[in-house]
């Protein structure tokens, strides 16, 4: 960790590299994260909706209840447990390929700081881009609930509207940020040691991929239990 | 110049090298031969400084490479230039963007000096116009050259070669191991190959040590290797009763 912060050769070739995992992470993550996102919020107002159904909580509490579940927790965690799935597992047998087709011996011999070209600029990409991937998955996936509850005549969409203007609290989008910007430090942090450090053959590399998910995973569902005491 | 000076290198319990020293020489292509699991890699990634050695030193001309910091040793780096089995070609870049790597990260050419260094590289290995295919689309000769054009590339005073020939038909390999000659011979490059091939070894092999069960058993040249009496020397070039008699044959026996 401590030769992926070294100073960069070049300035532009990380910068250039940076843009690229930027494009990776982002675009090629949006569609998961845009359909994962709005059917958990689809699901959670369903669910929350039938069990209000004929109580003494009022229905609105349908779009309140989503809009904070999505934004404190379903956004930031489960997005990225996702996206340790698709993009730590990715970075990792990228980084790993590069170690067993010793192109990374290639550009040590250079005279690349191979740590800190093939690790620093995922790492800034993903804290860059998981944070705009995380706000968008809050946003999909409130929509997502406003039109399956609205859909199925559970509740109205001035009810689920009312519901999203309530009792709203901007210190729950500083949460979510926060977690976001944190699990996107532990998973490519993860899955690019994982990558970096692979020896043997196929099966290895396999093995290192399939860490890097579940070390993340775990790593991101601690995180997410300190976080929320620390900002509670 | 490359001067290796009593080399040792362990692996836990177990001794790879046993002290070699020997010197390859600029303007030659130097060969390390070697039956598999007689450390000739290992002693290649000492020589390169992707390994460190046990004991001993590595000298490259006037400069004790053994005894620089990493800061140091990227300065040497910087006038090595390498091939390797795989060709370690880059899988997301072109043919172009992957010669055009070092340049790009460590110089400040203009955009155009830098294309004009690839085709120039690219002409001398015979590879003109592949500018925009990916690796996955020329054949494993062809990714050789394109490794060796992107080894030269920044006009390396040493270049290192490991296993230029694997995988290669033998008329392949012939033309990679003119290529590699001939720009030694041109640049006056200390080049240093790591081969099993006999067909290398007997076209190119201008200063050739051979390393036995991590020690150097014996060095000289292509046409001290006909002749030389030295046994382990023998048994590995001349393996099989084929060869045993075209080498019986050109002694005139």
């Amino acid at each position: 960790m401590q030769s992926a912060i070294a100073r960069p050769e070049k300035l532009s070739m990380y910068g250039k590299e940076t843009m690229r995992q930027m494009h990776d992470i982002g675009v090629g993550s949006l569609v998961i994260v845009a359909i994962i996102s709005a059917f958990m919020g689809a699901v959670t107002a369903i669910q929350f909706a039938y069990q209000l159904q004929g109580g003494f909580i009022p229905m609105y509490y349908v779009g309140y209840i989503v809009r904070d579940t999505m934004i404190i927790e379903l956004a930031p965690t489960i997005t990225c447990l996702v996206l340790a799935g698709k993009v730590g597992s990715n970075m990792a047998a990228e980084i790993g390929g590069m170690r067993q087709k010793e192109q990374i011996d290639a550009l040590e011999i250079m005279g690349v700081n191979t740590a800190a070209y093939l690790i620093a600029p995922k790492i800034i990409a993903a804290l860059l881009v998981i944070p705009l991937l995380v706000i968008i998955a809050a946003f999909l996936g409130i929509i997502g609930g406003y039109i399956a509850s609205t859909a199925t005549g559970q509740i109205t969409g001035g009810q689920y509207e009312m519901g999203l203007l309530s009792f709203y609290q901007p210190y729950f989008v500083f949460m979510m940020i926060v977690k976001s910007v944190v699990f996107a430090f532990i998973l490519t942090s993860i899955s690019c040691y994982q990558g970096y450090y692979v020896t043997g053959g196929s099966i290895e590399l396999g093995k290192a991929s399939t860490n890097a998910v579940v070390l993340s995973d775990i790593a991101i569902l601690c995180a997410d239990y300190i976080v929320a005491i620390l900002l509670t | 110049m490359i001067r290796a000076e009593n080399i040792k290198k362990s692996f836990g319990e177990q001794e790879v090298l046993k002290g070699i020293s020997t010197i390859f020489e600029a303007g030659k292509t130097n060969l390390l031969i070697g039956r598999s699991g007689a450390g000739k890699t290992v002693f290649l990634k000492l020589l390169v400084g992707l390994l460190e050695p046990t004991s001993g030193d590595i000298w490259y001309d006037d400069t004790n490479f053994t005894q620089l910091s990493l800061k140091q040793k990227k300065a040497i780096r910087m006038q090595i230039g390498m091939l390797f089995q795989g060709s370690a070609l880059f899988d997301s870049m072109t043919v172009e963007q992957n010669i055009r790597f070092p340049l790009d990260m460590f110089t400040n050419m203009t955009k155009k000096e830098k294309i004009d260094r690839v085709n120039f590289c690219l002409e001398r290995v015979d590879l003109t116009g592949t500018n925009v295919k990916y690796p996955s689309e020329v054949s494993g000769g062809m990714q050789k050259r394109v490794g060796i054009a992107r080894a030269i590339v920044q006009n390396p005073k040493y270049l290192f070669c490991d296993e230029p020939n694997s995988g290669l038909d033998p008329k392949t390999s012939i033309v990679i191991d003119e290529l590699i000659r001939d720009i030694t011979h041109e640049n006056n490059i200390t080049t240093v190959i790591n081969t099993h091939d006999m067909n290398s070894v007997m076209e190119i092999g201008e200063n050739i040590a051979l390393l036995y069960q991590g020690n150097l058993s014996w060095q000289g040249n292509k046409e001290e290797v006909l002749e030389s009496e030295n046994q382990l020397l023998q048994d590995f070039i001349f393996a099989s009763p084929f060869l045993q008699r075209l080498r019986s044959r050109a002694l005139g026996n």
